[in-house]
């Protein structure tokens, strides 16, 4: 049952993807990738990242997507003739993503026990549930303490000085956002 | 229970979204639609770290939540940068920017 479901959306998410690189429209553009972010956040909750999902849909769907909307409307691009490259850039698109899907679908193949077998230092110990420890305990933690809470112990603990940086970078991201969009400074 | 069978589809899937993202940037001229498809594949790659916490723990889901500011911060920067650029040339058409083409 969760991998049917998981097969509608992923379905989902790969015809609004391609309809998003497609459209002639911006606007039309958007809304498929929307429905791309929809698609995503609900495979997320299918895997077990229910925090993520929530927020997949408040800050990319909810402010990113907002923003862009914005934009369009404001430099008023609705009606845009085709803007497609020539023949040959599309021939070369085609060449470069075949040869990175050839290289990146072999992870399809993927199971836990064969990364697993793959990471393992000997092959006596390649038992994904010892190889992974981690996984299971933090789903422990995660049962224990809810998902917020699984989530917020290792942020604030391991991960506090990334975090504290990211602050810096918001900042710098709003100044910048504001000196540049300014008509004169 | 995540069903951590899912491990390789979604992967996969990840793979075509950011190949989707990839043949976005390449084939479009609009600057707005190519910013789109570079989140796009920030949200592929995000797809891989989710499957790959199953097994290695909460580190994967908060890279995604840094992965998340940064894209925030990427497209507000980014879409100010666009705002100038029409202001001057009165377009967002890429091939109308070509002053580093000498």
């Amino acid at each position: 049952m969760t991998a049917f479901v998981f097969w509608v959306f992923a379905a989902a998410a790969v015809l609004g993807a391609t309809l998003c690189i497609l459209h002639r429209n911006p606007v039309a553009s958007a809304m498929w990738l929307m429905f791309t972010m929809f698609s995503l956040a609900a495979i997320f909750f299918l895997l077990g990242a229910e925090l993520i999902g929530i927020l997949q849909i408040l800050v990319y769907v909810g402010a990113i997507m907002v923003v862009f909307l914005f934009v369009i409307m404001l430099l008023n691009l609705t009606r845009a003739s085709s803007d497609l490259r020539g023949p040959r850039t599309v021939g070369a698109t085609v060449v470069i993503i075949g040869l990175l899907l050839i290289e990146l679908l072999a992870l399809w193949r993927y199971t836990p026990r064969r990364l697993a077998a793959d990471l393992a230092r000997s092959p006596m110990l390649s038992d994904p549930a010892t190889v992974f420890a981690a996984g299971e305990l933090s789903r422990q933690e995660t049962a224990a303490r809810g998902v917020v809470g699984g989530l917020a112990g290792p942020l604030f603990q391991v991960y506090l000085v990334p975090f504290e940086i990211t602050s810096v970078l918001l900042l710098t991201a709003l100044v910048g956002a504001v000196v540049l969009a300014k008509r004169r400074i | 229970m995540p069903a951590t069978s899912l491990l390789g589809p979604s992967l996969g899937l990840s793979a075509i979204l950011f190949s989707l993202g990839v043949a976005g940037v390449l084939l479009r001229r609009n600057a707005i639609v190519l910013f789109m498809c570079i989140e796009l594949m920030l949200n592929a790659v995000n797809l891989s770290f989710i499957a790959l916490a199953q097994l290695h723990g909460a580190g994967g889901h908060i890279m995604v939540l840094f992965v998340m500011t940064v894209a925030a911060a990427e497209a507000a920067v980014g879409l100010a940068i666009i705002l100038a650029i029409f202001r001057l040339r009165q377009s967002v058409d890429l091939k109308q920017i070509n002053l580093l083409q000498g």
